[in-house]
C-alpha cells in the first residue's frame, strides 16, 4: 500500500515533469522560429523603406559642395543650374538643414544625430538640391555638374537606382517565401510537441471520449495550451527582437544613414507592429498545431 | 432497445464478429461470454461506435448506430455507462473528482455534480474514501469508483467489459451485487465475463460468441466448457503476441 503510494506519486511527478519539458521545448522552438521570422520582417520592412525613399528621390539631383565653396560661388552655381533645360527648382540645403532632414526621417532614433550636432563635427556637406522634370533631364544635369568648380560629389545614379529597386524586390520576395516556409515548419513543430502532451494525457482523452464529451470540449485544454505557448513565445521573441534592434540602431544607425542616406525604420513603429503580428502568429501557430496533433485521437 | 442485425466487423481480413444478430430488451441483464479473441470487445465497441461496422445494422433506442454522424456520437455515448479495462481511473484525481469528471465533461451544472456524486459514491459504498486517490484504495474499491462513474450520468445501458477480471472472488461478488442492484433500478446491463462461477450463480441471459459468431443465446443460461479458451486457442494467442 505504502510503496504503491510512493510509486504513484513518483509517476505523477514524472508526468508533470514530462509535460513541463515538452512545453518548454515547444516554447523554445516557436520562439526560435519567430526570432528568425522577426529578422526577415525587419529586413523586409527596412528594405521597403529604402526602396520607397529611393523612388521618391528619383527626380532629385543632389550636388554636394566642397566645404571651401563660399556663398557667392554657390549662388553662381545655382543660377547655372536654373538655366538648364528640364530643371524645375533649385534650392540650397545647408549642413545643418541636411542634419535636420535626417532627424525627421529618423523619428525617435534622432537622439543619435543630436550627439553629432553637439560635437559640432557634422559630417554632412552643404548641397544644392535640383528638382528635374524627368530622368533624362537629370542625366544631362549630372553630366554638366560634374565639370563645375566647387562641386564635391553628385548624388544621383539612375543605374544604381534601378538596380537597387530590382535587388530590393528580389530580397523581399525571397524573404516572403522563407517566411512562408518557416510558418509551415513552426506549425509542424508545435503539432509534434503538442502531440507528445496529448499522448501523455491519452488516458484522460479516452475517458472523455467514452463518456461522450464533444471533440471541441476535449480539444479545449490542448488548444488553450497551444495558444498560451504561442503567445508566450511571441512575447519572448518580440522582447528579444526589440533588444537586438535597439542595439543595431544604436550602434550602426549612423553608419547605415551615411551609406544609404536613409535611417532605419523607427523602433517604436516597427516593434509595435511586430508584436501585434507575433501575438497573432503565435496564437494561430499554437492553435493550428494542437488541432492538427489531436486529429488522430479524435477521429472516432 | 438494442438490436444487432447481421453485423460484421473485420480487421484487415481478421474476423472481429461476423453476421451477428441479437436483440436485448430494456431492463435485461445479459452476460456475453466466449474465449479470448472471440469478438466480445468488438461487439461492445461497435455499440459504443468506437469503431465502424463493415456490414449490418445496430439499433439502439430506435436509431441505427452504424449510421450515426460524428456530431451525434457524443450524445449517443452519454446514454451508456462504461466499465472497461482500458478505461481506468485518473491517478491524479481523487475518488470524488474521478466521478465528478464524468459529469463535468458533459457540462453538467456544479450543483448537480455536488448532489449526484455523493449519492453514487454512497450507492457503491465508498463514501468514506471520497477524498482518497486511486492509489490509496484497493483494486476492488477502484472498480466500485469506476462503476459509480459509469452510472452517475444515469445511462440507460451499463456496459461492463470483464469488470471482475482482476478481482479476487470475494470482491468480484461485491461488484456483481452492485451490478444487480443497478439493473434493478431499471438499467440494462451488458457484461462481458470469463467467470464461470458468476455466470452460473446469477442465472441470467447468456450470449456466447466464438470466432466472431453467435453460438448460443439462453435465458437463465449457464457457462459451458467451450466458452473458455481451449489450450489450442491460448497457444495461438501466444503466437499472435
Ligand atoms: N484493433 C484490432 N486490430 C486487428 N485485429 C483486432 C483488433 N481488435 C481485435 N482484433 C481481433 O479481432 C478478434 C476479436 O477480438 P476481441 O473483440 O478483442 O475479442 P475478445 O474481447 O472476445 O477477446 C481477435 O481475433 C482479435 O485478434
Ligand atoms: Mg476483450
Amino acid at each position: 500500500m505504502n510503496s504503491r503510494l510512493v510509486v504513484s506519486f513518483r509517476q505523477s511527478l514524472r508526468q508533470i515533469g514530462r509535460n513541463m519539458a515538452m512545453t518548454i521545448a515547444s516554447l523554445f522552438s516557436i520562439t526560435a522560429i519567430l526570432l528568425i521570422l522577426g529578422f526577415f520582417f525587419i529586413i523586409v520592412v527596412n528594405i521597403n523603406n529604402i526602396s520607397e525613399s529611393v523612388k521618391e528621390n528619383f527626380d532629385v539631383v543632389e550636388v554636394n559642395l566642397l566645404d571651401q565653396t563660399d556663398e557667392a560661388d554657390t549662388g553662381v552655381l545655382m543660377d547655372e543650374f536654373r538655366r538648364m533645360t528640364g530643371v524645375l527648382n533649385v534650392t540650397f540645403q545647408s549642413k545643418d538643414e541636411a542634419l535636420e532632414n535626417w532627424k525627421d526621417q529618423w523619428g525617435d532614433n534622432a537622439d543619435l544625430l543630436e550627439r553629432i550636432k553637439a560635437r559640432g563635427d557634422n559630417p554632412l556637406p552643404n548641397a544644392i538640391i535640383i528638382e528635374v522634370e524627368q530622368l533624362s533631364d537629370a542625366e544631362s544635369v549630372v553630366q554638366k555638374a560634374e565639370n563645375m568648380d566647387g562641386v564635391e560629389k553628385i548624388n544621383y545614379a539612375q543605374d544604381t537606382v534601378n538596380k537597387l529597386l530590382k535587388i530590393t524586390s528580389f530580397i523581399q520576395m525571397g524573404a516572403l517565401i522563407l517566411i512562408g516556409f518557416l510558418l509551415i515548419i513552426s506549425v509542424v513543430v508545435v503539432s509534434n510537441t503538442v502531440k507528445l502532451t496529448v499522448l501523455a494525457r491519452e488516458k484522460e482523452i479516452t475517458i472523455m471520449k467514452y463518456v461522450g464529451a464533444t471533440n471541441w470540449f476535449i480539444r479545449g485544454p490542448f488548444l488553450m495550451e497551444g495558444i498560451v505557448i504561442g503567445v508566450i513565445a511571441a512575447i519572448l521573441s518580440s522582447g528579444l527582437i526589440a533588444g537586438i534592434y535597439h542595439y543595431i540602431v544604436q550602434n550602426f544607425g549612423v553608419d547605415f544613414m551615411l551609406i544609404m542616406s536613409i535611417g532605419f525604420v523607427s523602433e517604436k513603429h516597427l516593434l509595435i507592429n511586430l508584436a501585434i503580428i507575433f501575438v497573432a502568429l503565435g496564437a494561430s501557430i499554437g492553435a493550428c498545431g494542437s488541432i492538427i496533433s489531436m486529429r488522430r485521437f479524435l477521429d472516432r | 432497445m438494442i438490436e444487432y442485425k447481421n453485423v460484421t466487423k473485420k480487421y484487415n481480413g481478421n474476423i472481429g464478429i461476423e453476421d451477428v444478430s441479437v436483440r436485448i430488451e430494456k431492463g435485461e441483464f445479459v452476460f456475453l461470454v466466449g474465449p479470448s479473441g472471440a469478438g466480445k470487445s468488438t461487439f461492445v465497441k461497435l455499440l459504443l461506435k468506437l469503431m465502424d461496422a463493415d456490414a449490418g445494422e445496430i439499433f439502439f433506442n430506435g436509431y441505427d448506430v452504424t449510421k450515426l454522424q460524428s456530431i451525434d456520437i457524443p450524445r449517443h455515448r452519454r446514454s451508456m455507462g462504461i466499465v472497461f479495462q482500458d478505461f481506468s481511473l485518473l491517478p491524479k484525481k481523487t475518488v470524488f473528482e474521478n466521478v465528478a469528471f464524468a459529469m463535468e465533461i458533459i457540462q453538467m451544472p456544479r450543483k448537480a455534480v455536488k448532489r449526484q456524486v455523493p449519492q453514487m459514491l454512497d450507492l457503491v459504498g465508498i463514501s468514506a474514501e471520497a477524498h482518497k486517490y486511486p492509489a490509496q484504495i484497493s483494486i476492488g474499491e477502484q472498480q466500485r469508483v469506476a462503476l459509480a462513474r459509469a452510472i452517475v450520468n444515469n445511462p440507460s445501458v451499463l456496459i461492463a467489459d470483464e469488470p471482475t477480471g482482476n478481482l479476487d472472488p470475494e470482491t468480484g461478488w461485491e461488484i456483481m451485487r452492485l451490478l444487480e442492484q443497478i439493473n434493478r433500478r431499471g438499467t440494462t446491463v451488458l457484461m462481458v465475463t470469463h467467470s464461470k462461477e458468476i455466470v452460473n450463480a446469477m442465472s441470467k441471459r447468456v450470449i456466447a460468441i466464438r470466432d466472431g459468431h453467435l453460438v448460443r443465446d439462453e435465458r437463465s443460461g449457464m457457462y459451458h466448457p467451450e466458452d473458455d479458451s481451449t489450450e489450442a486457442d491460448q497457444n495461438e494467442e501466444l503466437f499472435e503476441i
